[in-house]
């Protein structure tokens, strides 16, 4: 009986005429965005490991202060900006507009003090005279691995506070669905993932000793 | 619970610039993508024409021009070609174009789940060729690293050689554009495929055209993934002077690089990662379309359907782990040579099943041999040739002697290259009538048929044998070298019917561009073929199915269903209802 009705079940979500996944083909091509950059992204720190582990002077320069209280500190940032982002999608859903656009600012405004910060710490490596081809700490590599892991993710952050204030607009005007804030927030939630694979491995694993 | 699958609406465009240029039907852009494949495969034809020209009469001076060809021409020509093919022809031609133009309508969807992103995939790839194609015209001219742009030779600029300074950033920039359209295109059909299924359209009742195009664009996602990441650190190695792929202590022109601390084992291992499933994203589209064309073309229903889908899984998953295999020569240990060994030699099965699938279909079918028919066959025989070279390279100890001769250049070519074609031209020959409501024209197919298969077979199978024989690729110039001299006749040979393949390819040109105007008109279904795109009329309307989205009752390939009133029945046909409606 139960096997007979789960076979309709499937039948039923995969036989045609449904969406499967029972969410909107947008979520569904947003995961796949997904898939694929997490993907690139791998590749970045791949190339990262590669390259430090076959380098015998691999530089350790983050002092506790101020870099890794920055880091922390930006971490905290991009994590809080994660937890409005719930509460836009929570609040978009309850079709409350107003509400859910206060929280989507509140996120763009995680995601800005994220990138001052960040912004803020490569001025001063770089007035220490770290370039991607050199820096005065040790392997010249360090520069440009640092530089282009969390370039390319700034650039993402970046991306996601101009993507976040569209989705804001789009839902205080009324021309989205609350279901494009999700997706929005599906975005938003795997940028910040990826920085907690980039906090330890870049900045925890180079502490001063 | 699911979510209802509304058919798309979007209004019918229109203004000319709306409706075929920036047009957001997926089969105006099947057919953009198609179109630009056929130029990106002229532009590449005469690369290969000249490099044939070249070695077959080295001290000759070039048609219409006063130079001789030099080595770095020669390879800038080789670069080119190889990149053009792989990127803008094998890889958008079947997948993109014919895709395009037909995933939607097999499944029984108004249009592509994102028609917006469709469109912008399209203009990608455009600017992308355009990109790649102004590289010939900027100082130095094209790269000339080779399609895999193998570091550090394509990390270091001007100084390593002609083409590699601007040429080569053009060439990282095309192919990184090249990506994010095809990451667009990818998830686009992932999407349509699992969600805008019409009615009744289970998984295991879409054609094998579907699955095939689904799974390639898994691969696509993941693979152009890598490429991208690999593409963004070639870049900073080149323009932020970092060195992820230029080891420490070279010295280029009697001059030593100051970068330091890479590896261009990276690069290899990245780009093979991305390069291997790119070969199967070449051949499994064409996989599906011969399976289509042979089940039709026989009578018969495709021989062991569930293991068709299966094995190009298998295929997919396989093709992901055995990247290793074009890196035997690079110094890997031996324990790792013999896994991506292993791996790829398990690739044989699938497609062992594949083809033995092909022949049991065939078998005791009432044949019918079109022109889309004969090239299925060829497919098959080609697909065969070309994939027991791949045994051979396959094995270390083999490879090593093998690896960069001749022999590589003959079975890459047939199998993903010629195969894949022959894929393309089953499937141009076989929906031309859909695409357009006329015939291609039947005696011209069949003469560019044979004259083809003959050529190809002609002009790859002696490679084998030189490469056998220890002749190395990329060289410009054979006169030089004394055992490498006497097999000059060979090249000349090769040159030769070159010549007349790539001729013969001129008629299918003219008949194709003929038979869109002055071809014989089709009917809605002119090869009594099952599935849903011989229902509704040639071409299909802007939406497909003019808003009433069709119900599916049975398999893909009910041919020739015993007691049926006509050999064969239609996808959209309930059991028990004596014809096809849209026949009556």
């Amino acid at each position: 009986m139960a096997e007979a009705h789960t076979q309709a079940v499937t039948a039923s979500l995969w036989g045609g005429g449904v969406r499967p996944y029972a969410m909107g083909s947008k979520k569904l091509g947003m995961w796949l965005f997904i898939i694929a950059d997490a993907l690139t992204f791998s590749i970045l720190i791949l190339a990262y490991a590669y390259i430090r582990l076959a380098s015998p002077d691999w530089p350790k320069p983050f002092a506790f202060s101020p870099a890794i209280l920055g880091a922390t500190l930006m971490t905290f940032f991009l994590l809080s900006s994660s937890l409005t982002m719930v509460m836009a999608v929570a609040a978009a859903h309850r079709q409350e507009h107003k509400r859910a656009v206060r929280y989507l600012l509140l996120t763009m405004l995680g995601g800005i003090a994220f990138i001052v910060l960040h912004t803020r710490e490569w001025l001063h490596l770089i007035h220490d005279g770290v370039r991607p081809f050199a820096n005065p700490y040790g392997a010249a590599m360090f520069g440009g691995t640092f530089f282009g892991l969390t370039g390319m993710h700034m650039l993402h952050v970046t991306i996601g506070v101009v993507y976040l204030g569209i989705v804001a607009y789009g839902f205080g005007t009324k021309k989205f669905k609350s279901e494009d804030i999700e997706v929005c927030g599906l975005y938003w939630h795997f940028v910040d993932l990826v920085w907690m694979f980039i906090f330890p491995l870049v900045y925890l694993l180079s502490v001063k000793p | 619970m699911a979510t209802e699958a509304h058919p798309l609406v979007h209004e019918a465009p229109q203004g000319f610039v709306w409706k075929y240029i920036f047009s957001k039907d997926h089969k105006v852009i099947g057919i953009q993508y198609l179109l630009l494949a056929m130029v990106s495969v002229v532009i590449g034809m005469y690369l290969s024409v000249l490099m044939r020209f070249h070695l077959a009469w080295p001290n000759a001076k070039l048609p219409f021009s006063d130079d001789i060809m030099t080595s770095e021409h020669y390879l800038a020509l080789m670069t080119m070609h190889g990149t053009i093919m792989v990127f803008f022809v094998l890889t958008t031609a079947p997948q993109s174009g014919f895709g395009n133009y037909f995933l939607p309508i097999q499944i029984g969807a108004a249009d592509m789940a994102f028609p917006t992103l469709n469109m912008l995939s399209f203009w990608f790839t455009f600017v992308s060729l355009m990109v790649m194609v102004a590289a010939f015209f900027v100082t130095g001219g094209a790269p000339i690293s080779g399609w895999t742009a193998y570091a550090p030779l394509s990390a270091l600029g001007e100084i390593a050689g002609p083409g590699l300074g601007l040429g080569q950033t053009l060439w990282i920039f095309s192919l990184a554009i090249f990506c994010g359209a095809s990451l667009m295109g990818s998830l686009n059909f992932i999407t349509t495929t699992l969600d805008l299924r019409a009615r009744g359209m289970s998984l295991m009742r879409m054609p094998l055209t579907v699955w095939a195009w689904f799974i390639t664009a898994i691969l696509m996602l993941l693979a152009f993934a890598v490429l991208l990441a690999a593409g963004v650190l070639l870049l900073l190695d080149r323009l932020a002077a970092t060195s992820f792929f230029i080891p420490g202590g070279l010295v280029v022109s009697d001059q030593l690089i100051a970068h330091q601390g890479g590896s261009p084992l990276l690069w290899q291992h990245l780009l093979w990662f991305f390069g291997h499933p790119e070969v199967y994203i070449a051949i499994l589209p064409g996989m599906g379309i011969v399976s289509h064309v042979i089940s039709c073309f026989s009578r018969k229903p495709i021989f062991g359907y569930r293991a068709m889908v299966y094995a190009l899984f298998a295929i997919a998953l396989l093709g992901l782990m055995v990247w290793g295999h074009h890196m035997f020569v690079s110094g890997m240990s031996p324990y790792s040579a013999f896994a991506f060994s292993l791996l790829t030699m398990c690739i044989g099965v699938p497609s062992a099943i594949k083809t033995f699938n092909w022949i049991g279909t065939l078998w005791g079918g009432k044949i019918r041999f079109t022109t889309a028919m004969l090239f299925a066959i060829g497919f098959v025989s080609v697909f065969i040739s070309g994939g027991l070279g791949g045994i051979f390279l396959a094995q270390p100890t083999v490879d090593i002697f093998l690896h960069d001769t001749y022999f590589v250049v003959g079975h890459f070519h047939l199998t993903m290259g010629v195969a894949a074609i022959f894929g393309m031209f089953a499937g141009t020959y076989f929906w031309f009538p859909k695409m357009f409501g006329r015939f291609m024209n039947e005696s011209l197919g069949k003469l560019h048929f044979w004259i083809s298969f003959i050529g190809i077979y002609a002009i790859f199978m002696p490679m084998h044998f030189i490469g056998l024989a220890g002749h190395p690729r990329r060289y410009a110039d054979t006169t030089g070298v004394d055992f490498l001299a006497e097999m000059n006749p060979v090249h000349l040979f090769i040159t030769i019917v070159a010549l007349v393949t790539v001729g013969v390819q001129i008629v299918f040109f003219l008949n194709f561009f003929w038979s869109m105007r002055k071809g014989k008109k089709a009917e809605i279904n002119p090869w009594h073929a099952t599935t849903l795109e011989w229902t509704v009329s040639s071409p299909p309307p802007h939406d497909n199915f003019a808003g009433r989205p069709p119900t599916i009752y049975r398999g893909a390939y009910e041919y020739s269903v015993p007691g049926a009133p006509q050999d064969y029945s239609p996808q959209h046909v309930p059991e028990g209802v004596s014809a096809p409606v849209s026949d009556r």
